[in-house]
């Protein structure tokens, strides 16, 4: 009796271990058998925090399935970070989806490399000739293919709170000097000057980036980072000198390097510090968001990074292509995967302008459309940019980009001086 | 039944399915971890082989062993909150009004998810807008610290929440425990005449010793491979300052492409903690066991 009991439970777990290889291997024949076919698609903005984008992406995917009998898009989303990670461990097991977002440069060479990115190069001669901003499609180029098309253009410019400005008589500074006058008034009267959340480091790395570029050029960091010049450069130093020059007359909020960017964001939303800098992705916030109060985006003004000495050139800008979408080696659907990526580029360049407020990759054309001021502003300023310089943590190798970021934090945290500053970015540099 | 488990063949089969699981989820990729530590990859191309020059390099780099440093001063404090712990269990297992409710309180934050208790102290240690240090500022401290942004601070600041989070944790379990003490034995203690504190100190204190040793290893392991409130408040910095083994290791692995170095110091940290777990054994292990 007690044998046939145990054998019993031996036997219900056999069973259920044959349904569950029952059910697996039914899926698959699912997948590939018949008509259908199903496109893996993974992107970063969630509902929660990307209402908007996220609003586009669903729009996109159903327009696409409308248009294309039997074809299914397959969709996960998940937040930046966790995004990252997932795309990375799927790449470990083969088993990224067919199409998904990457960053230009340093995030996307390791894939390249390992070729599990496919170029698309036809595409770019094909449907979508001639629709990108020039530099942008450039920035996701590895050994003369291009791996990604980028959704996104981004330029860095100074936000500022225009009521505070006036109820102290303050102008917007065009240079550096002022700036630092603008900044004595503010904390005076008690008012922290500049929200900076210096946890996340790459936006510390913007306040370098502009004072290296205004001092030493546009081509300096560049050319440090490429290894056609040196780190150790004096202008690269002397920015790094004037971070804190800044630092130490209280420019930015307090205790910046505990802050993340979105504890500085909402500082800045809820005026509680005059100036911020960030890149243009920010600027629904400023214009249609109406989740934030019209009176508050009403008084947002923006500035370009002022000039260093007389030195610099306003028109120069960091900032460059955010997200692009790639599609995978491996895809079994590689053809769908394609059309999908470039349909949804040129979706996602005429609904991102007017719905969601953000510059696309793809060339706008201004005049038809009705767009808020601050938005055809940074446009123009955008046609008149004379160079962009990519984000520096985006253009170096992911280890090197580490120690950029961490030495970032500890030179507005005054741990180290300019000089030591610069050697250890070259030591990391030179030892790739 | 005696019969079936007599059968070894039945007791293998019965034992396999968690064997299994076990190996899957937990050996295998330790395994790997270690062949890993081996290779110089990326995460993402091809591997090659390398021998030890990851495990080598680990072993000379100054920021793992600050890491490590700040994994075993988190150890050291745990172990040593583990002794508040205890008072508090003492007098909520004595009859006292609302011991109840207490308990209960006290467990509180075991019940929050990590990240939603690293939110919540990300905002108490504002600087500018924070409840802890508005509450200082009101206290009249002219200029309180920015508790996460100051590398002297930083790492203490975060001990904090780790301590608060499991104390908890620990209460429920000293509690079970000095509620499991026979109730003739205190009984007969007091009728000799011994103050509540003879009684906590000689009675029930050797009573629940094997608990204690036990609560021990688990707060300095825990400590060693902690990673959560770290890594959600500061992410291992200002530069460093608040970095941790595991977050070290999570920063190589995931944010510098360093996979395999990232593996060897992930293995790293298995044989530390296997390391000081046989250490702290053999330090808190007594010949006999007290009986009651």
């Amino acid at each position: 009796m007690l044998k046939r009991k145990a054998f019993a439970g031996v036997f219900v777990i056999f069973l259920s271990v044959l349904v569950m290889v029952g059910c697996s291997s039914d899926e698959e024949a699912n997948s590939s058998s018949g008509g259908d076919k199903t496109i893996e698609f993974m992107h970063l903005w969630p509902e929660g925090s990307s209402a908007q984008h996220n609003k586009i992406v669903s729009d996109i995917i159903k327009d696409f399935e409308s248009e294309h009998d039997g074809v299914t898009i397959d969709l996960e989303v998940l937040s930046n970070e966790q995004y990252k990670d997932k795309l990375k461990v799927l790449s470990t097991s083969n088993e990224l989806p067919d199409v998904g977002m990457t960053w230009a440069a340093g995030f996307l060479e390791p894939y390249v490399d390992g070729e599990m990115f496919t170029p698309l190069d036809d595409l770019l001669e094909g449907d979508l000739n001639d629709s990108f901003v020039s530099g942008t499609a450039e920035a996701y180029e590895i050994d003369g293919s291009t791996y990604g098309l980028p959704l996104e253009l981004n330029i860095a410019t100074v936000f500022y709170n225009k009521a505070i400005f006036d109820q102290y008589g303050l102008e917007a500074p065009a240079t550096y000097e002022e700036l630092q006058q603008v900044v004595k008034t503010l904390n005076e009267n008690d008012v922290a000057p500049i929200a900076l959340g210096n946890k996340d480091r790459w936006t510390g790395s913007l306040w370098y980036m502009y004072l290296a570029d205004r001092i030493g050029g546009a081509e300096v960091l560049t050319n440090a980072i490429n290894r056609s010049g040196s780190f150790e450069d004096p202008a690269l130093v002397e920015a790094a000198d004037k971070v804190q020059e800044l630092v130490d007359m209280d420019s930015f909020v307090k205790g910046f390097n505990g802050l993340s960017d979105e504890e500085a964001k909402s500082m800045f939303m809820n005026e509680q510090a005059a100036m911020y800098l960030i890149a243009t992705w920010d600027l629904p916030n400023y214009t249609t968001n109406e989740d934030v109060p019209q009176e508050f985006r009403d008084s947002v003004g923006y500035f370009p990074f002022p000039t260093v000495e007389g030195e610099g050139d306003m028109n120069s800008f960091v900032g460059g292509p955010g997200v692009g979408l790639f599609v995978a080696e491996d895809s079994e659907v590689k053809e769908e995967a394609k059309e999908f990526a470039s349909f949804f580029v040129q979706e996602w360049g005429e609904k991102s302008v007017t719905e969601a407020g953000v510059i696309p990759a793809t060339k706008v054309d201004a005049g038809s459309l009705d767009l808020p001021d601050m938005y055809v502003d940074v446009l123009d300023d955008l046609n008149e940019a004379t160079n962009i310089t990519l984000f520096a943590d985006v253009q170096m190798s992911a280890d090197v980009a580490q120690v950029h970021l961490d030495m970032i934090q500890s030179l507005f945290g005054t741990e180290i001086s300019p000089e030591d500053f610069a050697k250890e970015h070259e030591e990391a540099l030179s030892a790739e | 039944m005696n019969k079936v488990m007599s059968n070894k063949w039945i007791i293998a089969l019965y034992v396999l399915p968690a064997l299994l699981l076990i190996a899957v989820l937990i050996f295998i990729p330790l395994i790997l971890t270690g062949y890993y530590g081996l290779m110089d990859w990326n995460g993402i191309a091809t591997m090659e082989f390398i021998g030890l020059e990851n495990y080598i390099n680990a072993i000379q780099d100054a920021k793992f062993w600050e890491s490590a440093l700040h994994s075993f001063l988190l150890a050291l404090f745990s172990t040593l909150s583990l002794l508040v712990y205890l008072a508090i269990s003492l007098i909520l297992a004595s009859k006292i009004k609302g011991s109840d409710l207490l308990r209960k309180i006290y467990l509180i934050p075991m019940l929050l998810s990590s990240v939603a208790i690293a939110q919540l102290w990300i905002k108490v240690f504002n600087p500018s807008n924070g409840m802890l240090n508005s509450i200082l500022m009101a206290l009249g401290v002219d200029n309180p610290p920015a508790w996460l942004a100051e590398p002297s601070i930083v790492l203490y600041a975060i001990f904090i929440p780790i301590l608060w989070q499991y104390a908890g944790f620990y209460i429920l379990i000293y509690y079970a425990a000095l509620k499991n003490i026979p109730e003739p034995l205190v009984e007969a203690a007091r009728i000799d005449g011994a103050t509540p504190l003879q009684i906590a100190y000689k009675i029930k204190l050797p009573l629940i010793m094997s608990v204690f040793k036990v609560t021990i290893v688990l707060a300095i392991v825990g400590s060693l491979k902690y990673f959560d409130l770290i890594y959600v408040m500061t992410g291992g910095g200002p530069n460093g300052a608040s970095e941790v083994m595991a977050s070290y290791m999570y920063k190589l692995a995931f944010s510098s492409n360093e996979f395999g170095y990232g593996s060897a110091i992930g293995f790293l940290l298995l044989i530390i903690t296997l390391i000081v777990t046989v250490i702290v054994r053999k330090a808190t292990a007594t010949k006999e066991e007290i009986q009651y």
